[in-house]
């Protein structure tokens, strides 16, 4: 066997080129190095035990994030955010709705790192229990979306013809207004001005937010729809819904989390805005953004009122991007190689 | 590619009316009366208040309301303000300001961007790349307004270097300070996006043989690689010229720019379907048109590319 694999030449050998032999210069002193062969890993590939399953796309990816720090780094941080929204106690003793004019605007203490609000009110505890409203909204959104986006593109993609002519235009019609401005008119309806809530933030940011997840979901089941294994499942008796539910869906799920992560963190800045523009969260939900909101005029003053929350704001939403960015890598093995 | 082109236009009539049906449904919907609020609270003579809703159309159903428009529309007449100034004129007035934000904001994008991205890429696991993944990372993640905030606290208020905030005529220097929060964000992006595709591309074969043949090192990046790695940065910053021209709200909020997003949060506070819907119209149209300019810029930076 391993006779085969020595070429007959030895290409080590140096190599006169032939236009280096009829110059009239001597060069018989230029020389060419053929670079040496590749050498195929025999051993490697011999040893691959072939009773054995082979790694699926989820086990291959986990393998590769326990190894990747940005997913560790991300992974822990969001581990913290949620522990802090579901156990803000843990973390502040100092309730935030008491607040006392005679501290306003105070420094730092003892006691309270952040200093205070105009109000009176402690700015670290409100950023700790801030976190909840926050993180919900980030959350339930993503969620929404998910649902919905991923039906309408699942279904756009999955039948095509006119079904899929008619949820393009459709998404086309929300994807063509900008998510701000939408949530904007949106949250001026009397249904959702009188009743604004988490959710009502939710519903319309889910609203204008759903087409981005149906385009991927699309484009993704197109690609798997036709597979050998989804003809094989269909040959087998599976009804065709059946064959999108139990295998084309879960073959597509990939780009689709990977969108859905980073998308979180941009919704939580979306719910940010809104609350910034007086007609998100109402004030009586402590979040991020009505904490900004209020620092702004303030800002010149004492603007560790603005800049603390706008800090775990910006953490938790970093930590949701590296988190997606991770997850593109992990579950790309093509990319992964280079 | 005239078939093409066609065909994308044919594609922006549904989306078109759809989403000035949408937006001219919700304004509707919004409730308050638009025609009281124009006396500042106080009683208004009823036949007035018929009048002025009668002149708005405000007196008709919806669907009637929305043909109306239409009408309009198609003789280019856009409407009034509850002010009583053409909605045209107003638009006429802010669209220039949006233009010149967007376009210093998109040329910043451009060229740091891809400055940036390219010796980041060319560079793959240096130090300058590294800085640059975790800046873009970081501008990615904080919001605008706080963006917009810290510049204007740290670079308009303390530092001095620039106006804080624009004045009315909004010349082209008082703009660099918006434009650098409205281009910052994206510029991550187009840094992260030409990296990616720059370090993909270096060792393509064809680079190998440009090397090969012994063509200059800048050669090789500017005409080979950058060429070849500029289409998803070409599709990002179309996409972006985009909605840039639709009006930033909380960058011209912040900095008050008298532009198209300050025109737009105004009008959807009172109520004035005329402008947000012609506003909102405008918009979806450079947003489609923007996006044909880089379906059709792809065939020029990749001639195998063709629209038939």
């Amino acid at each position: 066997m391993s006779e085969n694999l020595t070429p007959e030449t030895d290409l080590t050998k140096p190599v006169i080129p032939a236009a280096a032999r009829q110059g009239k210069t001597s060069s018989r002193a230029i020389v060419h190095f053929v670079a040496p062969l590749e050498e195929t890993p025999l051993a490697a590939i011999d040893n691959v035990d072939e009773s054995e399953a082979p790694l699926s796309l989820w086990a291959d990816a986990w393998r590769n994030l326990r190894r990747q720090p940005l997913f560790i780094i991300s992974a822990i941080l969001i581990v913290l955010v949620l522990v802090v929204a579901f156990l803000p106690q843990l973390f502040a003793n100092v309730d935030p709705t008491s607040c006392t004019l005679n501290d306003s605007s105070a420094g730092p203490r003892g006691g309270h790192p952040m200093g205070f609000t105009l109000q009176g009110c402690d700015v670290y505890s409100r950023m700790i229990y801030g976190t909840r409203a926050s993180l919900m909204v980030g959350v339930f959104t993503t969620l929404g979306v998910l649902v919905f986006g991923g039906i309408m593109g699942a279904l756009a993609g999955y039948y095509g013809g006119w079904v899929d002519a008619i949820l393009a235009r459709l998404g086309d019609v929300f994807f063509a207004l900008p998510l701000i401005l939408g949530a904007i008119v949106m949250m001026q309806l009397p249904a959702f001005r009188d009743n604004r809530s988490v959710w009502t933030v939710v519903l319309t940011l889910v609203i204008f937010g759903w087409p981005q997840i149906a385009r991927i979901t699309r484009g993704a089941v197109i690609e798997n729809r036709n597979a050998d294994f989804v003809t094989a499942a269909k040959a087998l008796g599976l009804s065709r819904f059946n064959a999108l539910v139990r295998h084309v869906l879960p073959n597509s799920l990939a780009p689709i989390i990977v969108v859905a992560s980073i998308s979180l963190g941009t919704f939580i800045v979306a719910e940010a805005t809104l609350s910034f523009l007086g007609i998100g969260l109402p004030d009586t939900v402590m979040s991020w953004g009505n904490d900004i909101a209020a620092a702004q005029p303030q800002v010149r003053n004492n603007p560790g009122v603005l800049l603390w929350p706008a800090a775990a704001l910006s953490v938790t939403v970093l930590s949701f991007i590296m988190l997606g960015d991770a997850l593109r890598d992990a579950l790309d093995p093509k990319a992964r190689k280079r | 590619m005239v078939m093409f082109t066609l065909r994308r236009f044919l594609q922006l009539i549904p989306v078109f009316f759809g989403a000035t049906l949408l937006v001219y449904f919700l304004v509707f919907a919004t409730p308050g009366d638009p025609i009281a609020a124009l006396s500042g609270g106080k009683p208004m003579a009823p036949a007035v208040q018929a009048a002025l809703r009668a002149q708005y159309n405000l007196d008709q159903p919806f669907w009637i309301q929305y043909g109306l428009y239409l009408k309009n529309l198609v003789t280019l007449n856009l409407g009034q303000t509850f002010s009583g100034q053409d909605v045209s004129a107003v638009i006429g007035r802010a669209y220039p300001v949006t233009a010149r934000l967007a376009f210093m904001a998109l040329a910043i994008e451009a060229i740091f961007g891809v400055l940036f991205g390219v010796i980041a890429g060319l560079r793959k696991g240096k130090l300058f790349d590294a800085t640059v993944l975790v800046a873009s990372l970081v501008v990615i993640a904080v919001p605008t307004f706080v963006l917009g905030f810290v510049l204007q606290l740290v670079i308009g208020v303390q530092l001095g270097w620039a106006r804080p905030t624009v004045s009315g005529a909004a010349p082209w220097n008082e703009l660099i300070l918006p434009a650098l929060v409205l281009g910052l964000v994206s510029l991550a992006y187009v840094i992260r996006l030409t990296r990616a595709s720059i370090s993909e591309n270096m060792n393509a074969d064809y680079v190998r043989t440009a090397t090969a043949k012994g063509l200059s090192r800048g050669r090789v990046v500017v005409v080979h690689i950058l060429r070849n790695s500029l289409i998803p940065v070409v599709t990002f910053l179309g996409a972006d010229l985009g909605s840039l021209m639709g009006g930033a709200i909380v960058t011209e909020g912040i900095f008050n720019v008298p532009g198209v997003g300050n025109l737009l949060y105004k009008a959807i506070l009172k109520g004035e379907s005329a402008t947000v819907v012609a506003v909102v119209g405008i918009l979806v149209i450079v947003f489609v048109v923007a996006n044909l300019v880089v379906d059709l810029l792809y065939a020029w930076l990749d001639p195998r590319i063709r629209y038939v």
